[in-house]
């Protein structure tokens, strides 16, 4: 049994892997909790696609260099965020619309730019789904740095993003800079977009932003439980799912996915208080 | 954190809208509103459905903006004010949301520490001492869904409590709740005799009796001042048009109002 668990670790590129990927899965439920609770979903799935023509131009830039093409990609999740805020604002559109055009007009610029490069589609692939096993120790430094600055921010403004998120009202009346919180919590998200992009990739991050939060929110009636189990039920995906990944031959990202939202789906049949019934 | 703070006028009223004109979702929901309430004054706001109750205490608390016209509060625009607290209606509120009742009553205190600061000992004091007053002492610990109706209610008027709030609008806080419990919602807002307190509702009758002043609403003031004066069947055919029949009976006029909601007035 021992070996069976010790097994893929043998190989340093493993550790790297198992490293990151629970970096990011303990660190995007922090912020996906506000994300379930205030109804943002949508948005932060528009925001991990945003990102897309950023890691192109860090890929053409940094010739392949995949430093570069986080520093890219921060950068623009960073102005995708705020662009979509001031979009959804100005624009008489639905909002949901506003995001829709956004999403669906970066992402097919950042295609139009990876398919310029010949042999685009494996690179493609991983942008989009992942490629945790190819993680570098240079790579590493940036994700930790990036989970750390997550989760200074949020303790830090935890408070004041709780009550923007339940009453937006009393925000107003109790002069909190509400506009900027609200563009704080996009840049947080962006910023989780871009720790999680070589994890699960750009097509899959929502689901370690909003899958482990509302595993959380099946089974707390408190917010910070809810981070918690958030966490938890994020960290034991990403391993469960590397160790499923290299035993079954599936890719990792998805593997990781499939595993939260295994636990996600026994939670909302097995929670003993069956939330669900009780709060209509 | 000081951003946008403002002080209070000395000898201000309390709120002064002149010429106030708000839109709402594309509609002209209020139009140029004049009225001046004093510190301290107790009122009910009434109006048929969409007559710009709930729009005037959003405007009231600076969450909507005139689109003209003036509305002035303590001397100042509402924005700015850490002294208004607003109570939504309760459909308005998230009642799924991971929060205790304690710490619904404590996000009062939010706005007078920086963000990295913890609630000091005076603040949670003042915590347990609004929840003993509103009765809730008890039930603090519990997720917020987990109250009744008027325990909710009670929940917000402790919060406005802990806010140290000297104008506190109530939207609809009678909505649903059977006469006991408004009874006693009326209680705890009448026993606010220091702030200014507004209370959009429907219940002409309660109005009539647990208020001093009345304001009926149709867009526009129909009228403001004492229930007597207010509630004459002129005024009230103004307020409420074909939605409300006054039948004289043998036992003194009776009103018979229709529930159902008028066509939104296009602009």
């Amino acid at each position: 049994m021992i070996e069976y668990l010790v097994e893929p670790f043998a190989f340093p590129f493993m550790i790297r892997a198992l490293v990151a990927a629970v970096l990011a899965a303990a660190v995007c439920p922090v912020v996906g909790t506000y994300v379930v609770l205030r109804g943002m979903a949508f948005l932060g799935d528009a925001l991990a696609h945003s990102i897309l023509p950023g890691v192109a131009v860090g890929y053409l830039v940094g010739r392949g260099d995949r430093s570069t093409v986080l520093w890219w990609a921060l950068g623009t999740a960073a102005g995708a965020a705020l662009v979509m805020g001031a979009v959804a604002r100005r624009a008489r559109l639905k909002e949901d619309t506003a995001i829709g055009i956004v999403l669906a007009a970066m992402f097919a610029l950042g295609i139009a730019l990876i398919s310029s490069v010949r042999g685009y589609a494996v690179d493609l692939t991983h942008f989009l789904f992942g490629n945790v096993l190819a993680v570098r120790a240079q790579e590493l430094w940036l994700i930790g740095g990036l989970a750390g600055g997550v989760l200074l921010t949020v303790a830090l403004f935890h408070r004041e993003l709780v009550v923007a998120s339940f009453d937006p009202v009393l925000a107003v009346n109790l002069r909190l800079p509400v506009r900027a919180l609200h563009n704080l919590l996009l840049l947080l998200v962006a910023a989780t977009v871009v720790l999680s992009l070589q994890v699960v990739g750009v097509a899959l991050t929502l689901a370690l932003l909003v899958t482990p939060p509302a595993t959380g929110y099946l089974l707390a009636r408190r917010l910070r439980h809810m981070m918690g189990v958030g966490v938890a039920a994020g960290v034991l995906s990403a391993v469960s799912g590397i160790y499923l990944s290299y035993y079954t031959g599936i890719a990792t990202g998805p593997s990781i996915v499939l595993v939260a939202t295994g636990i996600f789906v026994l939670t909302l049949f097995l929670s003993p208080r069956r939330r669900a019934f009780l709060y209509r | 954190m000081s951003r946008g703070k403002v002080c209070h006028v000395p000898g201000a009223a309390a709120v002064e809208a002149v010429g106030l004109t708000v839109h709402y979702q594309g509609s002209v929901a209020l139009e140029n509103v004049h009225l001046r309430l004093e510190p301290g004054d107790h009122l009910a706001v009434l109006g048929p459905n969409g007559a710009g109750k709930s729009t005037f205490l959003k405007a009231v608390a600076g969450v909507v903006s005139p689109a003209a016209g003036e509305l002035r509060v303590y001397g100042h625009r509402p924005r700015g004010h850490i002294c208004i607290a607003y109570l939504p209606q309760r459909n308005a509120v998230d009642w799924s949301f991971p929060v205790t009742v304690r710490e619904v009553v404590a996000m009062g205190r939010v706005g007078r520490l920086l963000p990295w600061q913890r609630l000091r000992p005076a603040d949670l004091t003042r915590v347990d001492k609004a929840l003993a007053q509103v009765g809730l002492a008890p039930l603090a610990g519990r997720q917020i869904g987990e109250l009744s109706g008027g325990e909710q209610q009670r929940m917000f008027i402790a919060r406005a409590l802990v806010q140290e709030a000297e104008l506190i609008l109530l939207d609809e806080p009678l909505a649903g709740l059977d006469a006991t419990t408004q009874d006693e919602i009326l209680r705890l807002a009448g026993e606010l005799a220091e702030a200014t307190v507004l209370v959009s509702m429907h219940e002409l009758g309660i109005a009539r009796d647990r208020f001093p002043q009345v304001l009926l609403l149709n867009r526009r003031v129909v009228a403001l001042g004492p229930p007597e004066k207010v509630f004459t069947a002129a005024h009230l055919r103004e307020a409420y048009g074909g939605a409300l029949q006054l039948v004289r009976t043998v036992d003194g006029a009776f009103v018979v109002g229709d529930s159902c909601p008028r066509e939104e007035p296009k602009s």
